[in-house]
């Protein structure tokens, strides 16, 4: 008697336990893995996991067992010309498959190393642990997809939540009408000829039958009366459809400053900055355009690879990029076509008197065009004149812009906090 | 008109499985081997998908287990070989217990859900049942139970000792999985109920125990006692090193007791398994394709039915040469095949040769030898007591002795008449486990003054140990508290000497 079972509907991740358990044994080479994968990618591919590479000599399970050398013995299958006594040369190699001993295969030297995959949650999380956020935003910024409810009609079957009362209600008069439309007829009936007895002559008036005919017009009020005022099948519901959100577009500028004094590491730190940006515009906009300005003295645009990788040096004069943006948001993303976002990094180095013209440029030009303006300064210094003219600029437009101190990964977060917050306060009203 | 009633009896003509059929063939391949008397647990069929034959893997195969990482190791290795097309999954996992659990995989069709039911559900079914390993190492009604009771308890210290505490004994107990087994001494099987009621009662026992022990303060004049106890502990060499250290390492909590019992039990369980590889793949095989094949002759499946099976089957039985890019050491289904095939041509058909070498068997009923050779035999005496010169020239086997410091292997016998014997043996020992895994025993325990222990490794074939011995060393102390040496005793005397000691670690 055999018992025959379909097992495939039961869970299939039966080894997600052991899995995070191993994850966990090798955080570190994860963490490092990810880490070196965040600052080659683009900051706009992170919608894949990432291969993760651990050496064979990290992840052995030692055991005892046989090792090179002594005398080993081996029986194998196919001899074609080989006769007792016959003396083979070993291949130049050493070991190889005249010299094992049975062992199980998973000795040897020369193994692959050991290669998996995450997945791309599991990417951005690791990502955002560096980051200190916030659970829930972690969980928002990895869905890709937004979606808002949209009426879609209204239909019969609903929580009771959803109750479209003036719907309903006006279904429930329908069916009292309908329903009590005999009892009503009769009624009328009735008392018509009670009011024609009552009209005609005392002598004449057939009392019994009034009786009878008031008894009867009673039972019929009270028939009206019992039709049910509200029944199941009256009851109508709004319904809702998930529609990914209207599309809209958004245009981000990286400004930063490329000058000789911006190390690589400081450069990667402002990476995970515009990483956290472009992640909260995608949650909100179905198209995200980047553009990058570097600057020195003079401002440039550049590609994403031009951008994070290569050097330059001399002074640094920051209104230059700001004019550039402010000229190509004139040329290509009106602010009435595009939510404009711009993300500056820097380490606070500039030129005396440029710092004055910044303010101004974005006090009278930039910061109406954009949703939102951060400045971080990654530096272990003191302010310069810099960060005091933006200070101005913060005490004006609290609700647009936003800077912030910088010297390491975990501080990044604070700068979008309030705009987070209020970007999250905003979707949810919606 | 025979053409078309055969035709109407055919169980199946596509090539797609349903539960039905899957009962229909279950119930004809079991009246079959009913026939020949395989003697089985009952089976309890499972159809999953591709993801949990990973899962299956991952848990060497077990319908559950403790977790691990080194259980998410091997997942995220089998899963990525798969994705990347670099290996198929077994088409089966059958599992020793009572009912047998065996996996088919969804993927499969009718004609290999047939081979592997033939396969798994009686062929190996069969020999979990009637093999004296499993029969006297294993409890199959017992099994399920067990893991179940390991999973919880391992959880259980998880929650209210931490995993990391728990992963690290576990890692060390891993480490010895080899070495947890008595190869001479019969054990009393396992049993989950009775295990579960005696935990509590064990953890205090043997805590009294390994107290008793070190409890002996230490007389005045030392050195008299030292020398005494150095010589009476432990009395004998002990082989299994994780009972040895569930017994007595001093400074094991009850909890890491009991873990290493449960990691114990769980490699007595696979004991057998890694001990009959040949016979038992060869058997399934030899099972498989007579079940099928009597199907065949019934008329009960068709022409291509039969056709696709022959090619997996003889995919499955093939054995590359030496010299091929496919070799990969011996097939043992392609040797326990043969070998049982060769068995029944030898009770059959015998040769004047047969009549030489096996006197016994020559003209004996097949099915009863078959029956016997299955019953009481492991891999290694299997091949001593019926590997035929007919089978050596046929798979022209030859044997090879390696020393490392020469640079020629030379070939010490092929299949012709002076090498027969020999050849069988030397074959014979490549599966004993003795040959194949070092020979390390606890020799003596200092108990007296530092607690230190020593193993011994006598070396087989001048064969050193391998670069993890330090390794494993340290998840020897971890366990034990107290230094380890490891002394590799050759021919001549000492010939290597490990220690771990507390820096060391």
């Amino acid at each position: 008697m055999s018992y025959i079972i379909d097992r495939r509907l039961n869970g299939k991740h039966k080894s997600s336990v052991n899995r995070q358990r191993f994850l966990r044994r090798y955080q570190k080479h994860i963490k490092k893995a990810v880490e070196e994968a965040v600052n080659e990618r683009s900051i706009k591919d992170l919608n894949r996991g990432e291969q993760i590479t651990i050496p064979q000599q990290d992840i052995h399970e030692p055991s005892f067992g046989h090792g090179q050398g002594g005398t080993g013995s081996i029986v194998h299958p196919g001899n074609k010309e080989f006769n007792t006594g016959d003396r083979i040369p070993k291949p130049p190699s050493g070991g190889g498959q005249g010299s094992g001993s049975g062992d199980a295969s998973d000795q040897g030297e020369g193994e692959d190393d050991f290669v998996f995959q995450i997945s791309q949650e599991e990417f951005l999380d690791y990502v955002f642990e560096d980051l200190e956020l916030p659970n829930l935003l972690q969980k928002e910024l990895k869905e890709i997809k937004e979606f808002s409810l949209k009426h879609a009609g209204i239909v019969s079957d609903g929580t009771p939540s959803k109750l479209n009362i003036v719907r309903s209600m006006r279904n429930a008069q329908a069916r009292r009408i309908v329903m009590s439309k005999g009892a009503r007829r009769m009624l009328e009936e009735v008392e018509e000829q009670i009011e024609e007895i009552e009209q005609a002559e005392t002598a004449l008036k057939d009392e019994k039958l009034l009786q009878e005919l008031l008894a009867q017009a009673e039972q019929l009020r009270q028939r009206i009366e019992k039709t049910p005022f509200l029944d199941s099948y009256d009851l109508r519901y709004n319904h809702h459809v998930k529609e990914p959100k209207p599309s809209s577009q958004a245009v981000m500028f990286c400004i930063m400053d490329v000058s000789g004094s911006m190390t690589q590491e400081t450069k990667n730190i402002a990476k995970r900055f515009y990483i956290l940006l472009y992640l909260f515009l995608r949650r909100n906009y179905e198209k995200i355009e980047v553009v990058f300005i570097r600057h020195h003295t003079s401002a440039k645009e550049v590609n994403e690879e031009e951008f994070f990788y290569s050097r330059e040096t001399g002074g640094t004069i920051v209104s230059s990029a700001l004019k550039l943006m402010d000229k190509i948001i004139q040329d290509r993303y009106p602010s009435s076509a595009w939510n404009i976002y711009a993300a500056q990094a820097s380490d606070g180095d500039n030129w005396d008197d440029d710092s004055e013209t910044c303010r101004k440029i974005i006090e009278e030009s930039i910061i109406d065009q954009v949703q939102y303006f951060t400045y971080i300064e990654i530096t272990p210094r003191n302010h310069q004149s810099l960060w005091y003219a933006y200070e101005q600029v913060q005490s004006i437009h609290p609700s647009y812009f936003s800077m912030r101190h910088i010297t390491d990964l975990t501080d990044i977060y604070p700068v979008f906090r309030d705009l987070f917050q209020r970007r999250l306060h905003e979707s949810s009203k919606n | 008109m025979n053409q078309a009633k055969t035709k109407r009896n055919f169980l199946s003509t596509g090539s797609d499985w349903t539960f039905e059929l899957i009962e229909t063939y279950d119930k004809e391949i079991g009246k079959i081997a009913a026939e020949f008397g395989l003697d089985t647990y009952p089976n309890q069929i499972e159809v999953i998908s591709s993801e949990q034959m990973m899962d299956a893997y991952a848990s060497v195969g077990m319908p559950l287990g403790y977790h691990h990482w080194s259980y998410g190791k091997q997942f995220l290795d089998v899963e990525q070989n798969y994705k990347r097309g670099r290996m198929g999954l077994a088409y089966e996992i059958v599992i020793n217990s009572s009912p047998c659990i065996a996996y088919l995989m969804e993927e499969n069709n009718m004609m290999m859900q047939a081979l592997v039911i033939a396969h798994a559900c009686y062929g190996h079914n069969s020999f979990f049942k009637g093999n004296y390993l499993f029969k006297t190492w294993t409890d199959a009604t017992a099994i399920i139970d067990y893991l179940v009771f390991a999973k919880k308890y391992v959880q259980e210290c998880e929650e209210k000792y931490g995993i990391e505490d728990v992963e690290l004994t576990l890692d060390s107990c891993h480490a010895l999985m080899n070495f947890g087994v008595d190869r001479y001494k019969r054990p009393v099987p396992l049993s989950a109920e009775e295990e579960k009621a005696r935990v509590t009662e064990r953890e205090h026992q043997l805590q009294q125990q390994v107290n008793d022990l070190w409890r002996t303060i230490p007389k005045l004049d030392k050195s008299d006692a030292d020398e005494d106890m150095r010589e009476s502990f432990p009395s004998e060499p002990q082989e299994n090193l994780l009972y040895f250290l569930e017994k007595h390492a001093p400074l094991l909590k009850p909890w890491q007791r009991e873990l290493v019992r449960i990691v114990r039990k769980m490699a007595q369980y696979f004991y057998p398994q890694r001990q009959t590889q040949v016979m038992n793949e060869g058997w399934a095989s030899f099972w498989h394709y007579t079940l099928v094949n009597s199907l065949y002759d019934k008329g009960l499946v068709e022409d291509g039915f039969i056709l696709e099976f022959l090619q997996s089957h003889t995919n499955v039985v093939y054995q590359p040469a030496f010299d091929s890019q496919y070799y990969s050491g011996i097939n043992p289904y392609a040797l326990g095949f043969a070998m049982y095939n060769d068995i029944k041509r030898i009770c059959e058909n015998p040769t004047q040769e047969d009549r030489d070498w096996f006197p016994d068997y020559v003209d004996k009923p097949w099915l009863e030898v078959l029956d016997f050779a299955m019953r009481n035999f492991k891999d290694e005496s299997f091949i001593l007591q019926f590997l035929s010169p007919k089978l050596m020239r046929d798979f022209r086997f030859f044997g090879l002795e390696n020393d490392v410091l020469d640079p020629f292997v030379e070939v010490k016998e092929i299949h012709n008449d002076e090498g027969y014997r020999l050849l069988r043996d030397r074959l014979a020992q490549q599966y004993n486990l003795s040959y194949r895994e070092p020979n390390i025993q606890v020799q003596k325990v200092n108990i007296l003054g530092d607690r230190s222990l020593v193993l011994k490794h006598t070396m087989n074939g001048d064969r050193p140990l391998n670069e993890d011995t330090v390794e494993v060393l340290k998840h020897f102390r971890r366990l034990w508290g107290f230094d380890v040496r490891l002394e590799s005793w050759g021919k001549d005397g000492l010939v290597k000497s490990y220690t771990c000691t507390e820096e060391s670690e």
